[in-house]
């Protein structure tokens, strides 16, 4: 019977402790409230659904889709897609804009998880309505994880973009488009242990890409955007036309806060395009 | 209970730090290596997983990495005081990775100079707070910055350090298994202790450039030596033929990812789908392929 009453507090802590790993209260009581303040959100799979790995292979490197299961019409679509991941040290991972010439709001980017989290995507309709879908993902130190194998290479290219397609671009039909961005998008929390020398965030905080000069994707980004950010998205080719991305960058004075922050530089790429 | 006194004893022996001297080689004359196991470095084992070893010359001991924790670094130098009363005058770290740089701290008693590639100290920078917080985790240690000990002097290219009638060449390599490799060849026995430019058994680990590290392999597997001392597997007698698998491993993932990427994979695709031709060839295989996939395909994706 002893033995009995010791489990007790066991089998009751267990359920707890699993939880813990897997808890939402971030983003009950302080994430949900600071990003959408008095809203209500329906939590399902109809609007948007998520595909991430549930264990990353490289934390600082983790592909994620968002899935859109209703088309860009006119009349309803996906005018905007929130990225957050609960737990990491500045959780806001981007703002994505869509519209109808977008064809269709399905996104793949490649994310830094710091610790076991949710994932999850927002997205609110043209009508106001907000859409949430969620992964759990178990990683370990994609924030603080240390810059790039080679920096060198890295800071070298810095800037430079480049686009990519598949063989299945259609005049009038949503078609996939691949943006590919050189820049180390530096988190501002690996510090030098020994000069004591924090170096500084320098990451993408704005990206635009229009095609005939109409946007397609328009985003927000933040630290929790891998090195070499990488992109795929829709956008519906209308014969001979031009894709144009533009982002910029800037440099924060703590990974954690965007009040004091700089901005460095703006980048530019065209590409003709003949489906 | 047995069970409970024996890890009673473990953690008595793991507090109180290894007095045992850390089992050691003679591969040639003077040079001592201890073999790692092929391991993930872990709490138990404790990140103990590398070759270290040591090189005597008529002066002085050159340290070849002090191991994966303090007390592998103090076992290492026991190791070292039951082969000579010399003492320790260098200590060379051939890259950055914890189960190479780990045990610095346990030769500071000594003054050695510390040596690693040009790249080292930023490396070890860049990490160290990384490090730091991770160890307790993932290797059930504590470190502190006072572990993890910055070179004093880089090499860029090379260096010839004389440990009496003993001539070491030293040469920094360009980035390959990290942007921070460095090795050392023994003129006298004509040996040269490549680390973790090569692995035999364990899976081999890109954390640089992987076409960075082929053409460094090509350039190595050019020149004859009587033995080589890899990072992680046993000695080598006969090169080049014992980097083979290993450049079999990296030329598969070369070639199969550039297809990948010309044909318009994705990256999440490409994870499950190449080199696993290689998967039987390799202990720790599944532990580190996909990461290695992924570093190789964020490479491979800026070739154009």
């Amino acid at each position: 019977m002893k033995k009995i009453i010791w489990l007790i507090p066991l089998l009751i802590g267990l359920p707890a402790l699993s939880q813990a790993a897997r808890d939402e209260y971030a983003w009950n009581n302080e994430l949900k409230e600071e990003f959408f303040a008095g809203k209500k959100i329906i939590e399902s799979n109809d609007v948007i659904d998520i595909e991430v790995p549930y264990r990353a292979e490289d934390p600082a490197l983790v592909p994620l889709k968002i899935i859109s299961k209703i088309p860009q019409t006119k009349d309803r679509y996906i005018k905007r897609i929130l990225m957050v991941v609960d737990k990491n040290p500045y959780p806001f991972v981007g703002e994505f804009e869509f519209t109808p010439q977008s064809g269709k709001a399905d996104l793949a980017m490649r994310v830094r998880v710091n610790t076991y989290s949710f994932v999850r995507a927002i997205a609110e309709l043209n009508d106001g309505s907000l859409h949430m879908a969620k992964q759990f993902v178990k990683a370990s130190g994609g924030c603080s994880a240390p810059i790039g194998a080679d920096l060198d290479a890295a800071m070298k290219r810095l800037g430079k973009m480049k686009f990519k397609f598949g063989d299945d671009l259609q005049i009038g039909k949503p078609s996939q488009a691949q943006l590919l961005i050189s820049h180390p998008n530096i988190t501002g929390m690996q510090m030098d242990q020994v000069t004591r020398f924090v170096k500084k965030s320098h990451f993408m905080d704005k990206l635009t890409v229009t095609y005939n000069n109409k946007p397609v994707l328009t985003a927000k980004t933040d630290i929790a955007i891998s090195a070499d950010p990488n992109f795929r998205f829709y956008f519906i080719p209308e014969g001979k036309g031009e894709l144009k991305a533009e982002f910029s960058d800037i440099s924060c004075e703590t990974p954690t806060s965007r009040k004091v922050c700089k901005s460095i530089s703006s980048y530019s790429k065209s590409q003709t395009i003949t489906p | 209970m047995k069970k409970t006194l024996s890890i009673l004893f473990i953690i008595f022996y793991a507090s109180y730090g290894w007095t045992r001297p850390l089992s050691v080689d003679e591969v040639a004359p003077g040079i001592f290596v201890h073999f790692g196991k092929h391991q993930l470095p872990d709490t138990i084992n404790h990140g103990a997983i590398a070759n270290i070893g040591f090189i005597i010359g008529k002066r002085c001991v050159a340290v070849i990495d002090t191991g994966g924790n303090p007390d592998e670094g103090r076992a290492l130098r026991e190791a070292i005081r039951k082969q000579t009363d010399k003492s320790v005058c260098y200590v060379i770290n051939t890259h950055v990775h914890p189960d190479h740089i780990y045990g610095n701290s346990a030769f500071k008693q000594d003054k050695p100079r510390f040596i690693g590639h040009h790249n080292l100290a930023r490396a070890i920078n860049s990490r160290a707070s990384f490090y730091i917080a991770r160890a307790p985790e993932q290797l059930g240690i504590n470190l502190t910055e006072a572990d993890l000990v910055v070179p004093d002097k880089g090499v860029k290219k090379h260096l010839v350090i004389d440990i009496g009638d003993r001539k070491l060449m030293l040469t920094a390599h360009p980035t390959a298994h990290t942007d921070n490799d460095l090795t050392v060849y023994d003129q006298q026995t004509d040996t040269m202790w490549l680390s973790d430019l090569l692995f035999l058994e364990h899976i081999p680990i890109i954390d640089g450039s992987l076409k960075g590290w082929i053409a460094v392999m090509e350039r190595l597997g050019k020149k004859s030596y009587q033995r080589v001392i890899p990072g992680h597997g046993p000695l080598v007698t006969h090169w080049p033929e014992a980097m083979q698998a290993q450049h079999t491993y990296l030329n598969v993932l070369l070639k199969e990812i550039r297809i990948f990427i010309k044909q318009g994979g994705f990256l999440e695709d490409a994870v499950t789908r190449i080199g696993y031709s290689q998967k039987n060839k390799w202990h720790l295989f599944d532990d580190f392929h996909k990461k290695n996939v992924t570093t190789s395909f964020a490479e491979l994706e800026w070739e154009d």
